[in-house]
């Protein structure tokens, strides 16, 4: 079973995903819900929600009926899963977790429909993985302050006026 | 409780606290032999732009542009510069930056460009003036060079979205730009030029890369598209994107992991 923090992180990169999928597709949607919850199975299971077929989550990790290809592993502690190829209406979508200490380190995108131009869209939203943290007021000592642009009198009230000053 | 305070191991040997172009921008040169000459030189070129380019003055250039006294091909080249960044940047991103689609009215306002790159510029005068280690922030967007104290990078704070004395992560860079866009600031909105609306989802992103003419209008841009666009940004080289989202949680791609030291 992998720690809470993996399984939280799985989750919203899943949500993460599909928001993504569906940002120029709103018609269709595709979760990776097998890598969220990360116990028994290793397969990646897409489920396709615009046309109903349900790769559904095989105790042996077999490959779903649209996929093409399937590299699976036992879901262990350390390594790389590589979950099955799933066909989209804009091409094959296939993805690699990386677990270290049961917890999840990167997802990446093996293949990602190219084909055409939509097709490029949805990728070029998709490829790159985001790493995430829950937001906290830090401690810090810094030298500049980035923030939103601030007018001139939005400055007397920054950080940065702050800082200013202290080096005045 | 989080206590944000200034770095104790450097002095500018000069400092300038300049309000230009609608905000506040702050120099900081840490070269002890720093020519005076060219931190006034850099003042002088951001005022300039400011005259030339705001849509706040009437007889600025951006003005008679925008009422068709002038025509594009007859515009300075710094102008004609700006506008073809401009409609680059309105097609890489699917018109989620697009100065010409940005004021209700409809008129030209290239303002979301002009501060990065006319900031860029100044630090070029910098450069070719022989300072080596200063830092320039305008209005929260940073453009930064060398070591303000020997062996490290300079300290930026991303400003916590809830609180302006606070701040969500610290980024450490030797040479390069971050920009903010955000809803927080008052008087700074921004809104989506394909639906007039405002975005949703993010409280602000942070971009880093090597110019704040494109870290700037890709963090406007990625502000627009909301969680997508941090992926969107992250795909360009060399350019990274902190967000911060309306769910308290903060997002970032792999070119920040590096620069990342809180």
């Amino acid at each position: 079973m992998f720690p809470k923090r993996g399984a939280i992180a799985a989750a919203l990169t899943a949500a993460g995903l599909a928001l993504l999928f569906s940002f120029k597709t709103p018609e269709r949607v595709v979760t990776l819900a097998r890598v969220a919850t990360g116990a028994g199975s290793s397969s990646t299971t897409g489920t396709d929600t615009s046309t109903g077929a349900t790769a559904t989550p095989a105790p042996s990790a077999s490959p779903s009926p649209s996929a093409t290809a399937s590299a699976s592993s036992t879901a262990t502690a350390n390594g790389t899963v590589t979950g099955p190829v799933v066909e989209t209406q804009y091409g094959h979508v296939q993805v690699a977790v990386t677990f270290s200490n049961g917890a999840i380190r990167d997802i990446q995108a093996l293949q990602l429909p190219s084909d055409r131009m939509r097709s490029a869209e949805i990728s070029s939203y998709a490829g790159p993985i985001l790493r995430q943290e829950a937001l906290q007021a830090q401690s810090a000592q810094i030298d500049l302050v980035s923030g939103a642009t601030y007018t001139s009198s939005g400055y007397e009230q920054s950080l940065q006026a702050v800082l200013d000053q202290v080096r005045a | 409780m989080a206590t944000v305070s200034a770095l104790p191991d450097i002095q500018y040997a000069i400092h300038r606290v300049e309000p230009v172009m609608g905000t506040v921008v702050s120099i900081g040169v840490c070269d002890a032999a720093a020519p005076g000459q060219a931190i006034d030189d850099a003042v002088a070129w951001l005022h300039e732009v400011d005259d030339r380019f705001s849509p706040f003055r009437e007889e600025s250039e951006v003005s008679r542009l925008s009422r068709g006294e002038l025509a594009e091909a007859d515009a300075s080249r710094d102008m004609r510069h700006v506008l073809d960044l401009c409609d680059a940047l309105a097609a890489d991103s699917d018109g989620a930056f697009d100065a010409r689609r940005h004021r209700t009215d409809g008129g030209l306002d290239p303002s979301g460009i002009v501060k990065g790159w006319s900031v860029d510029e100044a630090a070029f005068i910098l450069d070719a003036a022989g300072v080596r280690r200063f830092a320039i922030n305008a209005g929260g967007d940073v453009v930064v060079r060398g070591e303000p104290s020997p062996g490290r990078g300079w300290r930026i704070g991303v400003r916590h979205p809830n609180d302006p004395l606070a701040v969500a992560a610290v980024l450490e860079l030797r040479r390069g730009a971050v920009a903010t866009s955000g809803g927080y600031e008052r008087g700074t909105h921004i809104t989506d030029p394909r639906s007039g609306r405002a975005p949703a989802g993010l409280l602000a992103v942070t971009v880093i890369g090597p110019t704040l003419a494109y870290a700037d209008a890709y963090a406007t841009a990625a502000f627009v598209m909301g969680l997508p666009g941090l992926a969107w940004v992250a795909r360009h080289a060399r350019y990274g994107a902190l967000g911060i989202t309306d769910d308290g949680r903060v997002l970032w791609s792999e070119e920040i992991d590096a620069l990342r030291v809180a």
